[in-house]
């Protein structure tokens, strides 16, 4: 007979050791994805408690269930069994840290009026002995109204513990509004319960006093408010009510919180003590120094050089060493099996873009590892405190700069590290500016274009126009990156007020299973979801580029002087067509047909530009032969004309076009799978091609005017 | 007497008067609450955010937070 899994929630405040019980309850046996829509990871698994399968979920972290940000609404909407993507628990496991009680039991007062069996379970027993913290479980139990665990969720013995205490634990919901004692709040809650939520919401029934007393402390209302449909008649009872508070000198905002602030006081009084500690932690030592006004810049400034040591550097041989695999993979399976089209498909469509996915991992894994690091010892959010001040200015996060920074490496990981950016309006932005920042594959389309067409002339004694006009892109697309998000933030639509109070966790070392597991779990993420779209659109790149087929013979015959049939065939297919297409489109820009086909195929990869040029130009061997690449495309001229068709303006205005335009499938996939929604990588592909194109214009028209 | 957190410049212990402005609940739901002692801890190198300590845990707040919390001096 098959059993329905019982379902336990886990509940608490970020940075609680929440996430190290849920792996030790569920162990391997656990599955991680977004919730559809949004961008809050949604974490469950199974654990088998007293010979029973349980369904276990990690609830996004949660200081209040009044929420202020989108994760805390999920853990809210699916406590009380409103939110469609996720099932009603039947057991609240409460994660409290003991060394902030009283903050952590504010959550758990909420959570008791919800009629759901709790559990509280004292994590961090460790810390607090080290801290001289004592609590009578017994007592707290007894004043609370719910039974009481002490654990430290890194002893395996404490987790076996906390099961048995599961399964042998009689369950039943708490006493609802047990903290309750002002007469004046009751009444107002009353009045919103029977003239608002009763009969015209759909709220269920057991969640009617936390709502109600939600849209009491809540000034403004979000949409989910908004879709009920007398609004009209919610807003005047809330008002109504709040003016019960107001009348009896009570700030509505304040009355709720105090009065359960009170509670806690009356139930920790007797049941905890704790020897005040004036000395100085050992987190208290190290933020001197790396939030000080000079050392934290300059400490910061020297983790991000080692970061992007590592995914510059050290993640070149592995890149190398999967690119290797493959080459050899591809010519292995083009020389075994017949030619003909499946070959060509299986070698340059789906073993290409499979390459084109697993050369990506690296990067990802060097960064993620870094990031895990740095998240678990408590760093970031210093390094977040201490650049916060000048990434406001332009309307970002102090926790956009090491996103923004790996995006010099590549676009791909940078969007995924966008994830420690808890704001979503923040993070939103920070991934839409990101591909601005001058990655790695553009840098080959740079060199070709610089080497053929910007003069190695000195300048101040000891720089070149080349060395400069590389510098002045890289500066470049920081500047665009930074003015585009400035100009974002004033159209962006706020939403609910954000708060930006950001709580900076005691430092602890990093959990090694921990970070090696998440940094597998974002390398699989990044394969599996980005990579089938990866995959799709470089079969559909490979189809365009060799299609229709062009045989010997036509060849032959129609081929200009000295023409390669892998040119000849370019040029024919549907990629070629297209650039012919569209050449009227961009001549204003300076480009022609050759490089209107170049910017189909690099949608591949940017780098692919160059190896695409090197096809057109029909030169053969090496792809990377830029020096041959560089005559070509100098001595090109125009057919009618007799003219160069390449000019400093073109090579300009052909810069700034890869500097600026989103022409990479890979960062579509990784932005479709981050935001969950085919709506932002539209929006990013539309707007920073337009964008690309008017400023490539304007580059060419004046540059080829001057 | 009191000022606001916001206008706090050097760091040290104070006894918090009253919270007002936009920030009120989250504020107080966070145990930052009148009477409660709050500790100024320093300030980031623009001036903001400003890192506090109240009951053992902490956190840093922009000038909208600060200046809502108003400290006895």
């Amino acid at each position: 007979m098959e059993q329905t899994p019982k379902t336990i929630a886990l509940v608490g405040n970020p940075n609680t050791g929440k996430s190290t019980v849920f792996n030790a309850l569920t162990g391997l046996r656990q599955k991680i994805a977004n919730y559809p829509g949004i961008t809050v990871e949604r974490k469950v698994g199974t654990s088998i408690i007293g010979g029973v399968l349980h369904q276990v979920i990690d609830l996004p972290g949660a200081y209040s269930l009044n929420y202020k940000k989108l994760d805390e609404r999920i853990a809210y909407q699916a406590l009380i069994g409103s939110y469609e993507h996720e099932e009603k628990p039947d057991l609240v496991l409460a994660i409290v840290d003991v060394t902030n009680l009283d903050r952590n039991l504010f959550l758990v007062s909420q959570l008791l009026d919800l009629k759901i069996p709790v559990i509280l379970v004292l994590n961090m027993m460790d810390v607090a002995e080290q801290k001289q913290i004592t609590i009578n479980e017994n007592l707290l139990s007894d004043n609370l109204g719910v039974p009481v665990i002490s654990v430290s969720a890194k002893q395996k013995e404490d987790i076996e513990r906390l099961k048995n205490f599961i399964a042998t634990e009689e369950l039943k919901a708490p006493q609802p509004l047990a903290w309750l004692e002002s007469f004046q709040i009751r009444r107002a809650l009353g009045k919103v319960k029977k003239e608002w939520i009763q009969p015209c919401t759909n709220i269920p029934e057991a969640a009617h006093d936390t709502e109600a007393l939600r849209l009491i402390s809540e000034g403004n209302f979000d949409e989910v408010f908004y879709k009920y449909q007398d609004k009209e008649k919610g807003l005047s009872v809330i008002k109504q009510a709040r003016e019960i508070l107001e009348q009896a000198g009570e700030n509505p905002m304040a009355a709720e919180v105090l009065q359960r602030y009170d509670f806690i006081d009356r139930c920790t009084k007797d049941a905890t003590q704790q020897t005040t500690d004036s000395s100085l932690s050992l987190t208290d030592k190290i933020d001197s120094v790396v939030t000080h006004k000079v050392f934290g810049p300059i400490i910061f400034a020297s983790v991000l050089l080692l970061m992007f040591q590592a995914i510059f550097s050290w993640a070149t041989p592995f890149m190398d060493f999967i690119d290797l695999i493959f080459v050899e993979t591809g010519n292995w399976v083009a020389n075994t099996m017949a030619p003909g089209i499946l070959n060509d498909l299986l070698v340059e469509g789906v073993l290409a873009g499979l390459g084109g996915v697993v050369i990506f991992l690296p990067q990802i894994i060097f960064l993620f590892f870094f990031i895990y690091i740095l998240e678990g010892t408590g760093y970031m959010a210093r390094a977040a405190f201490v650049m916060d001040g000048f990434m406001t200015k332009v309307g970002l996060h102090g926790r956009s700069v090491v996103p923004l920074m790996s995006g010099f490496a590549c676009a791909i990981p940078g969007i995924m590290a966008t994830r420690t950016i808890e704001n979503w309006r923040d993070r939103i932005i920070t991934i839409m500016v990101l591909p601005f920042m001058a990655c790695s594959a553009r840098l080959p389309v740079y060199a070709l274009l610089i080497a053929a067409f910007i003069p190695s002339t000195t300048v101040l004694g000891i720089f070149t126009y080349q060395g400069i006009t590389f510098f002045a892109l890289y500066i470049f697309g920081i500047v665009m990156a930074l003015v585009a998000a400035a100009v974002m933030k004033r159209f962006f639509p706020s939403g609910q007020q954000t708060p930006f109070i950001m709580e900076l966790p005691a430092y602890k070392m990093p959990k090694w299973d921990v970070v090696f597991r998440n940094v597998a779990d974002r390398g699989w993420i990044f394969v599996k979801e980005a990579g089938k779209i990866i995959v799709a659109i470089s079969i559909v790149l490979w189809f365009l580029a060799s299609f229709p087929n062009v045989d010997e013979q036509e060849y032959a015959q129609n081929a200009y002087d000295g023409e390669t049939i892998e040119s000849y065939q370019l040029r024919h297919s549907f990629a070629g067509k297209f650039g012919q297409i569209i050449e009227p489109t961009i001549e204003p820009l300076g480009f022609d047909w050759k490089i209107g086909i170049g910017l189909i195929t690099s949608f591949a990869a940017r780098e692919v530009m160059v190896g695409t040029l090197n096809t057109i130009y029909s030169i053969e061997g090496d792809d990377e032969d830029i020096v041959t690449l560089k005559e070509k495309l100098i001595n090109d001229t125009d057919p009618e004309t007799g003219k160069p068709i390449y000019s400093v303006a073109t090579a300009l205005s052909l810069m700034i076009f890869f500097a600026l335009a989103m022409q990479c499938m890979s960062t579509i996939a990784i932005v479709r799978r981050e935001t969950n929604s085919w709506k932002w990588p539209t929006a990013m592909f539309v707007y920073m091609s337009a964008l690309a194109y008017v400023c490539s214009l304007i580059t060419f028209q004046i540059g080829s005017n001057l | 007497m009191s000022t606001k957190l916001s206008n706090i410049t050097k760091p040290g212990k104070f006894q918090i008067k009253s919270i007002a402005g936009a920030e009120t609940t989250r504020l107080m739901e966070m145990g930052i609450l009148p009477g409660s002692t709050l500790e100024m801890v320093r300030k980031a190198p623009t001036g903001f955010p400003v890192e506090i300590k109240v009951r053992s845990s902490l956190y840093t707040l922009r000038k909208s937070e600060a200046d809502c919390i108003e400290l006895e001096v």
